[in-house]
């Protein structure tokens, strides 16, 4: 499967299945169009005639098709997809927990209007987990994690700063433990910023192998979104205290993460904000909500979207060279030390080696489940005993969905967020289309960039 | 003249033989790295 697309003055071919990428000419782009399709001496008078003020000849048009068919044969074009069976061997695939995110606050001090977990409570009582069964939980996950030395810990909420002698409590209990099991837990916590203070920088800095930071942008963005329960917005508490924490991180990993909504479809702009206060590792994802909702992305915003993704892309190539880059999350991609072909067809890991935890111990396939209990998998003393919902995650994959059978980015993606398919379609091997639409122009752009920089080098 | 220009990528035919290691990370896939370098 073959891709092709032009972006920024690119003329970009992706081949599916083996992971190549190409930029090509005008005349190899449209050459690779027609290859399959045509015979050589059919491509040639297409092209020679097409391009005839050129001086196209025949025997150029023949070199080319020579190239492509090296390129065919090496495996890096037209790749035929051989995987399908490999993806659907999965459920016998024994899997390990690697990671857990612990609900340690089912509370927030924001009041945030677009919260997928309902302020931090999804859709439950207000909680926060005890000592104990974050406890448990850390054993739970040594107990089940195989011969994997690093396990990732995500303090979660709500707002996990609300519980912090709990979050620091548990952090000394893990690097107690971790070395008896001879594991390496790498701590990440994500906050809103109210309750950051020198105590929390210091404990974050030494403990936190990342650290993920929420702020929407510009100030009347953030603001008309991310209030207190009086009402106030907190961008002027929270910039400062970011921009502290993150002066005093060094080198070490975090991002500055903002959601964007149909108020602001013009997002680049608060991205830009971001960089424009400092920040250099940022990320900035659609909103995920109800289709009636006033914050809903619509059909009529895709396009404008599309063009912001296009903008920010082109933004950070010439801010890349004028030396004061930035990152962007869905950006961050590695052709060469990417994920192999098992990892981009098993995707994010939810259900099987990524579970969320509740206050009281409830285990859920991820943190977008919580609270549902159609998908309760069982809770950190019984293990998961609803293997019948685990199996569903376990076959959730790439190719679970027939929609995506003949989308060139499903190795990219491996069929998506399995928590928006099941917002938008009723299950998790369904469609979000909207999702898509957004993820692949991603992609293209990210591709896009690496391009560039090859050139530039 | 040179129409075509190949960008290294990983081989992902080849990773169904060399990957599979399982030491990679679990709010896609594609901004992902490795943790057979």
């Amino acid at each position: 499967m073959v891709h092709q697309y032009k972006l920024n003055g690119y003329n970009i071919v992706l081949d599916t299945c083996s992971g190549s990428v190409h930029a090509v000419d005008e005349i190899a782009y449209d050459i690779i169009g027609l290859y399959k399709e045509k015979s050589p001496e059919e491509i040639a008078e297409i092209i020679t005639e097409k391009y005839a003020d050129e001086n196209i000849t025949p025997d150029d048009v023949f070199e080319c098709i020579e190239d492509v068919k090296a390129l065919e044969e090496k495996g890096k074009l037209y790749t035929p997809d051989t995987y399908e069976d490999m993806a659907f061997d999965f459920k016998n695939r024994n899997t390990v927990i690697k990671a857990l995110c612990l609900h340690v606050a089912h509370t927030c001090n924001l009041n945030c209007e677009y919260c997928f977990a309902s302020q931090g409570k999804y859709h439950g009582e207000r909680a926060l987990m005890s000592l104990e069964t974050g406890k448990r939980a850390l054993d739970f996950l040594i107990e089940n994690s195989g011969t994997r030395r690093n396990l990732e810990v995500d303090f979660f909420g709500g707002e996990p700063l609300m519980n912090l002698e709990v979050v620091k409590e548990l952090v000394a209990y893990a690097r107690e433990i971790e070395k008896i099991h001879n594991k390496n837990f790498r701590f990440t916590l994500t906050t809103n910023g109210i309750l950051i203070d020198d105590d929390v920088i210091d404990f974050c800095n030494k403990e936190m192998s990342n650290v993920v930071l929420s702020l929407d942008g510009r100030k009347e963005v953030h603001d008309r979104l991310r209030k207190d329960y009086q009402g106030r917005g907190s961008y002027d508490i929270i910039v400062p205290k970011f921009q502290e924490f993150v002066r005093r991180r060094g080198d070490k990993s975090y991002y500055i993460r903002g959601t964007f909504t149909h108020a602001n479809t013009d997002f680049t702009n608060d991205i830009f904000h971001m960089a424009d206060l400092g920040f250099k590792e940022l990320s900035m994802e659609p909103v995920v909500c109800a289709p009636d909702d006033k914050s809903a992305l619509t059909k009529e915003d895709l396009p404008l979207l599309f063009e912001q993704y296009e903008i920010l892309a082109k933004e950070m190539l010439k801010r890349q060279k004028e030396g004061n880059g930035f990152t962007f999350y869905h950006y961050m991609l590695d052709l060469t030390h990417g994920p192999c072909i098992y990892k981009r067809i098993s995707g994010c890991g939810s259900g099987t080696e990524y579970m969320a935890v509740t206050p009281s111990g409830e285990l859920y396939p991820c943190h977008q489940f919580v609270g549902d209990k159609k998908y309760l998998l069982g809770n950190i003393y019984d293990g998961v005993t609803n293997k019948e919902i685990q199996n569903e995650f376990k076959l959730c994959n790439a190719y679970a969905r027939k929609e995506c059978a003949d989308c060139w980015a499903k190795l990219y993606c491996s069929g998506g967020c399995a928590a928006n398919s099941y917002h938008a379609s009723g299950k998790i091997t369904g469609i979000y289309e909207y999702g898509c639409e957004l993820f692949k122009k991603r992609i293209e752009c990210a591709v896009m960039m690496k391009v560039a920089e090859q050139f530039d080098n | 003249m040179e129409r075509i220009k190949t960008i290294e990528t990983r081989d992902l035919k080849e990773s169904a033989v060399k990957g599979g290691c399982g030491e990679c990370q679990t709010k896609g896939v594609a901004n992902q790295q490795c943790e057979e370098k």
